[in-house]
């Protein structure tokens, strides 16, 4: 396998990764503060549906983007409600709105746009396009050399490529998302926020005790899950693909979830469970490399489980054990 | 004393839960442009007024009978098997297996047969999470939810490499032999002049999970493996002061569990498809979480809300047949119905023990 | 007369049904160490979690030096300059001690700034009080001790004036325990007002200036402590005059029941609880294992029930049976003729949401005189649970009613008469009267007597000092994992066992000859 060949694969990984980061920080919040959160499917594909389809009807990505921040906030609150005020089992709630989610966004797409439970398709400003980095060989440069632009690229040196190829020309929302990797460190180790959030995650009662709300932190956690859920929908459907269509989450909240497990809920760990999983979904998509390296044929379908098996074996602490937040999916009641 | 009657808790609460579902499905269905009470009377119409409709009513009910005792026994061990679709669709693969590759010389042979095949891989693909959850402490929700999507990979791959004939196009394993063919409810109920439940699904099957429904009932409530897992349930600490081990409760549990979800497939791949399809699960695995919730964990619970299920899911295609509702409306209203039963829960429960306890004060 | 630091008027609160606390006053003096003292479930915690904010009382007012105040939270409790230490530690086991100081008392939205003030305010707490800890110890490294120092120094840190201790001594080493009420000292020194939550008398007549008693959920009296009795505390607390002694025979011994060689018990965590310890029970005799919580003893009782591992050797009538892998759990225990009624009867000796007939055959599940065929013959268990009920007297006497549902003597009762009735050679029992109501008391002891006058060996575990003297005839004292004594009961005495169970096994100056069942005591200070 040449260079540019390798820097196309992890390129589709940062691209496939993206949504499965935004998600697994959402997670993380979540499951920080003790609230389980197995509907991040459920979030993400809601979102995905209403920043299309109001990306659609606005022309802006934007404006699309925070419909679809709305719709995942609206489950968070859902999930907030069960989990922290009524102190349902967050499992179940989470199960509901991934269900909830998924006839929702069918039925609503059917009756605004009925074209069989998808919108369509987004183009222009209703997407959220590359963005080329300053001094990377994109498409004006080609349409100014009178060459296509993989030639271009071919014919660079090793570090242009590697700058226009991997670094450049992805969509804002993939470097907001890898910015949001320190910006949830810093918050979480750094801040007393995230002091007293990793700490109601861990014994409710000693936030209580300390004079500390620990509906309203549980609330916080949900609702910021809820936003970084929204965001990874809208890249969905109005980045890596044009449109929204049924069931396109494909199980990536699931993925999430096994990232964040992976990452033993660490942020930075986050990232990297990421990539490796959107690396996963990349090779999925090119199975012709992994033979012409690996000399093996390799069954695509099961390359899609490697991420569910590779969770089921750290789960099962055979590398290194994942220890979830103490108080994970218990609800916090204060009177007996 | 509790803090409300028994039948409130069993009859009332989950009552108030359906007609709160109920009625956001219909603000639903008034949302996208429809009129509720006529989508209500298209969906008896389809499912309940006719024989062919109960046949459906009745195919879909089967699914979810066994899929919400297999919920229901792991709930009873406080554990939530998320994976009756993985091992429902392992299961599908032990029935193909069975009909595929032994000669049965009748259908009554070859159905028990398959039972056991499907138990048997249904149960198998419990094993593992059950197992790493006894001994390992590894969640099982989130170790069941994982090897759905394992499994999904796993029949994939034996649909397409493995049973597919050669020069078939889809994904699915050739076609049974006749002998096993299921008596369907038209073959068994109709007469010369009066043909019922015409061209419907609903197949001998329906009465094994009949059985299993008081397999079930028996084994919880009167033996003392259904006594040990439920005392688990409620108490580990109890369970190992009373020399009950977690370990084997947990396994055993799961393995019942996994081999009800399994047996699901005798009904949709042996009664209906006569073949192994991708996707013959269609979701059921989950909707007996539902069914489980709504039921109280009580087969006969069970038993009416998977009914109630199956006329939903029925009801559901007529509308989308009839009407611009497409079926997906049928997984709104399921999400409702795990929401207020399940999740929201305290919701209902929380002003009604109020209510009963400040009667109870006025009456004192 | 100054102000009161603390005021309580008409306080009252309900958990569902359940009447904590009914219409309780209350006035405790700045700069004095006020007692509180009942029985547990008394309603002492619940009127402390409430002054705290932590619980919502439904009616009653609340007088902070003299100011009507009112605390909806913990917030507005130490706004108020109220600080409590929780009997269970409202600490987060994997942060630092720093971190868990500064918990919802950072000065500012940033950690580093909050983390360096804290770390000077520490060490300048440290030296005022002599409440030394390694601030960036993480505390589940920390021993329980110093876990209780993390919790008084977030209150302090907060600059808390009235500091509640609920049932402060429960988990500690008597030295330990000699070392907080030290602190506490020196604390009213400072002129902070402390309340000390406890149902132990001996730590009421010894540190406090003034003690209220409660009862039921009351408030029954309030006195100077230098004006009253153990006797006087111990009837108001109970409601009426107490006879703890148990009318019984002097024992008959017969051959060896139990016989226990070297036993140790590492724990879950790795901790060794049991230090290798010989115990011999014999047929006809009780023996009572006295001890401060937290010694061995709780270990050593799941050990011989089955659930919980550990080596050395232990026969039953002469047989060997296994410690640890098969055969080594409840069943095979039950099957070698050990009966168990254990210390926590909610969380292991009853099936809470089972119904009480249900409930008479856990552990028992697999005999086969309750089987009918493949079933369980239910039918049969519940006429014989009816019968049993009748015989325990456990009211209501109805079998259907759920375990949970039973009052705390009541349910003692239900596990008693299924131990009892399998008719076992050896009884375990562990705190046999914990929370349970005076008048059932009586009726427990008096079964267990009658067994082991029936020529069963009985091996008694409890905390309750009283309790072991007046029912064992052999009294083994168990501290940090060693047995450290060993003493005829009617041989003995409270200050004898007391040193014992503080750890000091020279017990000449105390031991005398007749003191045996002498419950009114003047103990020994733990200090001694």
């Amino acid at each position: 396998m040449d260079f540019l060949t390798l820097l196309q694969v992890l390129d589709t990984s940062v691209r496939l990764a993206t949504p499965l980061l935004l998600a697994c920080l959402a997670g993380l919040y979540s499951e920080r503060s003790g609230v389980v959160d197995i509907g991040l499917e459920g979030k993400m594909l809601a979102a995905a549906f209403f920043s299309a389809a109001v990306a659609f009807y606005s022309g802006s990505a934007w404006v699309g983007l925070l419909a679809g921040v709305g719709a995942s906030v609206v489950l968070a609150v859902i999930h907030g409600l069960a989990s922290v005020t009524f102190r349902g089992n967050q499992l179940i709630s989470g199960v509901a709105i991934n269900f909830l989610a998924a006839g929702m966004t069918v039925l609503v797409a059917q009756s605004w746009f009925r074209q069989g439970g998808r919108t369509p398709p987004l183009e222009g400003d209703a997407r959220f396009n590359p963005i080329e980095l300053p001094f990377a060989i994109g498409p004006k440069d080609a349409e100014a050399a009178g060459k296509p632009l993989s030639q271009m690229i071919a014919e660079a040196g090793p570090l242009q490529q590697f700058y226009s190829e991997l670094i450049s020309g992805h969509s804002s929302l993939v470097y907001l998302a890898l910015l949001t990797v320190p910006l949830t460190w810093w918050l979480l180790f750094r801040t007393r926020f995230g002091l007293r959030l990793r700490a109601v995650g861990e014994n409710p009662a000693a936030v209580d005790t300390a004079g500390v709300s620990v509906v309203w932190l549980r609330y916080a956690a949900v609702l910021i899950c809820g936003v970084l859920c929204g965001v990874a929908g809208a890249y969905l459907s109005s980045a890596l693909q044009a449109g929204f269509v049924k069931d396109m989450t494909a199980g990536r909240g699931f993925i999430a979830l096994a990232a964040l497990i992976f990452a033993k809920w660490r942020p930075v760990y986050a990232l990297w469970a990421c990539l490796l999983f959107g690396l996963f979904q990349a090779l999925e998509l090119r199975p012709d490399i992994i033979e012409n390296v690996s000399g093996i044929k390799v069954q695509v379908q099961l390359l899609g489980a490697l991420p569910y098996i590779l969770t089921v074996v750290i789960l099962a602490g055979f590398v290194g054990k994942a220890i979830p937040p103490k108080a994970s999916a218990e609800p916090y009641i204060k009177e007996r | 004393m509790d803090k409300m009657p028994k039948w409130a808790d069993i009859v009332l609460i989950p009552l108030i839960s359906l007609l709160l579902a109920a009625f956001f499905s219909a603000l639903v269905i008034l949302a996208i442009g429809e009129n509720p009470i006529e989508a209500l009377k298209l969906m008896v119409d389809g499912a309940l007024m006719r024989s062919s409709g109960w046949g459906y009513t009745l195919y879909y009910a089967t699914n979810f009978i066994f899929t919400g005792l297999a919920v229901s026994v792991a709930f009873h061990a406080r554990l939530f098997n998320i994976g009756g679709e993985g091992q429902a669709m392992l299961g599908g693969l032990g029935v193909a297996l069975c009909c595929l590759y032994v000669p049965w010389p009748h259908w009554s042979l070859a159905i028990l047969g398959a039972s056991v095949g499907a138990a048997l891989f249904g149960a198998l693909w419990a094993l593992i999470p059950a197992y790493l959850q006894a001994k390992r402490g590894s969640h099982i929700v989130i170790t069941t939810i994982m090897f759905n999507f394992i499994a999904a990979a796993i029949l994939n791959y034996v649909l397409v490499e493995l049973l597919r004939p050669v020069g078939a196009m889809d994904p699915a394993s050739a076609k049974f032999p006749d002998a096993t063919h299921l008596p369907s409810f038209q073959d068994m109920f109709s007469t010369e002049t009066n043909k019922m439940f015409r061209g419907a699904p609903a197949n001998v099957t329906f009465f094994l999970a009949l059985a299993a429904s008081v397999f079930v009932w028996l084994l919880m409530w009167r033996t003392k493996l259904g006594y040990q897992i439920r005392a688990f349930g409620h108490s580990e600490s109890g369970a190992l002061y009373a020399g009950i081990s977690p370990v084997r409760i947990t396994v055993i549990a799961m393995l019942i569990s996994g081999a009800l979800a399994g047996m699901m497939s005798v009904n949709t791949t042996m009664g209906e498809s006569e073949r192994l399809i991708l996707n013959s699960t269609e979701g059921a695995g989950f909707i007996g979480i539902a069914v489980a919730l709504m039921g109280r964990n009580h087969p006969f619970g069970v038993l009416l809300a998977a009914i109630l299920f199956g006329f939903l899911y029925q009801g559901g295609a007529e509308l989308a047949l009839w009407t611009s509702i497409p079926r997906e409306l049928i997984v709104v209203i399921q999400a409702l119905v795990i929401l207020f039963t399940g999740a929201l829960d305290n919701m209902v429960r929380e002003p009604l023990e109020k209510l009963f306890i400040a009667m109870r004060r006025r009456n004192a | 007369m100054t102000a009161p630091a603390i005021e309580l008027k008409g306080i009252s609160k309900a958990f569902g049904p359940v009447q904590a606390n009914k219409d309780i006053s209350i006035s405790v003096q700045p700069g004095t160490i006020h007692g509180i003292i009942g029985e547990n479930g008394a309603g002492k915690s619940t009127l402390m979690s409430i002054l705290y904010g932590f619980y919502k009382a439904d009616a009653g007012e609340i007088f902070i030096k003299g100011q009507k105040t009112l605390i909806p939270d913990s917030q507005a409790a130490i706004r108020a300059g109220i600080g409590m230490v929780f009997q269970h530690f409202k600490l987060v086991e994997n942060f630092t001690v720093l971190e868990n100081i500064i918990l919802g008392a950072e000065d500012g939205a940033m950690l580093n700034s909050s983390l360096g003030n804290a770390r000077k305010e520490l060490k300048h707490l440290a030296e005022e009080y002599g409440l030394n800890v390694n601030p960036d110890e993480v505390i589940e490294n920390l021993s329980v001790g110093h876990q209780q120092r993390v919790e008084i120094l977030k209150a302090l840190y907060r600059k808390a004036e009235i500091l509640i201790l609920d049932e402060p001594t429960g988990v500690l080493t008597p030295a330990e325990a000699d070392q907080l009420f030290r602190i506490l000292d020196r604390l009213r020194e400072e002129g902070k007002t402390i309340i000390l939550i406890t149902h132990k008398l001996r730590e009421i007549m010894e540190y406090t200036d003034t003690v209220s008693v409660m009862r039921r959920g009351e408030m029954t009296a309030t006195v100077k402590t230098s004006e009253t009795s153990p006797e006087h505390l111990a009837e108001l607390m109970v409601g009426r005059k107490v006879l703890l002694r148990v009318d019984k025979k002097p024992a008959e011994p017969g051959a060896t029941v139990l016989d226990i060689k070297g036993l140790r018990v590492v724990d879950e965590a790795g901790v060794e609880r049991v230090k290798g310890i010989d115990l011999t029970v014999r047929a006809g005799e009780i023996v009572g294992i006295a001890g401060v919580a937290g010694n061995g003893q709780s270990e050593l009782l799941e050990v011989l029930g089955g659930f919980a591992d550990g080596t050395g050797t232990i026969t039953m009538n002469g047989a060997e049976i296994p410690l640890s892998g098969h055969g080594a759990d409840g069943q095979a225990r039950r099957a070698a003729g050990i009966s168990h009624v254990p210390e926590d009867r909610q969380r292991e000796g009853l099936i809470m949401e089972f119904a009480a007939w249900e409930n008479t055959v856990f552990g028992y599940h697999h005999s086969p005189e309750i089987q009918n065929g493949l079933l369980m013959d239910n039918k049969g268990i519940y006429t014989e649970a009816e019968a049993k009920m009748q015989r325990f007297d456990v009211r209501p006497p109805d079998p259907k009613l759920a375990a949970k549902n039973f009052s705390g003597g009541n349910q003692q009762k239900i596990v008693l008469a299924r131990e009892i009735e399998r008719n076992p050679d050896l009884l375990l029992i562990g705190q046999p009267t914990r929370g349970v109501d005076i008048g059932a008391i009586e009726f427990i002891h008096q079964q267990v007597v009658n067994l082991r006058d029936q020529g069963k060996a009985i091996l008694l575990v409890s905390v309750e000092l009283e309790e072991i003297l007046s029912l064992a005839d052999r009294v083994v004292v168990m501290f940090d994992g060693h047995i450290t004594g060993e003493r005829d009961a009617a041989q003995t005495n409270e200050k004898e066992l007391g040193l014992l169970m503080a750890g000091i096994t020279d017990t000449s100056a105390v031991a005398n000859g007749n003191g045996g069942n002498d419950t009114t005591q003047q103990e020994v200070p733990a200090d001694g």
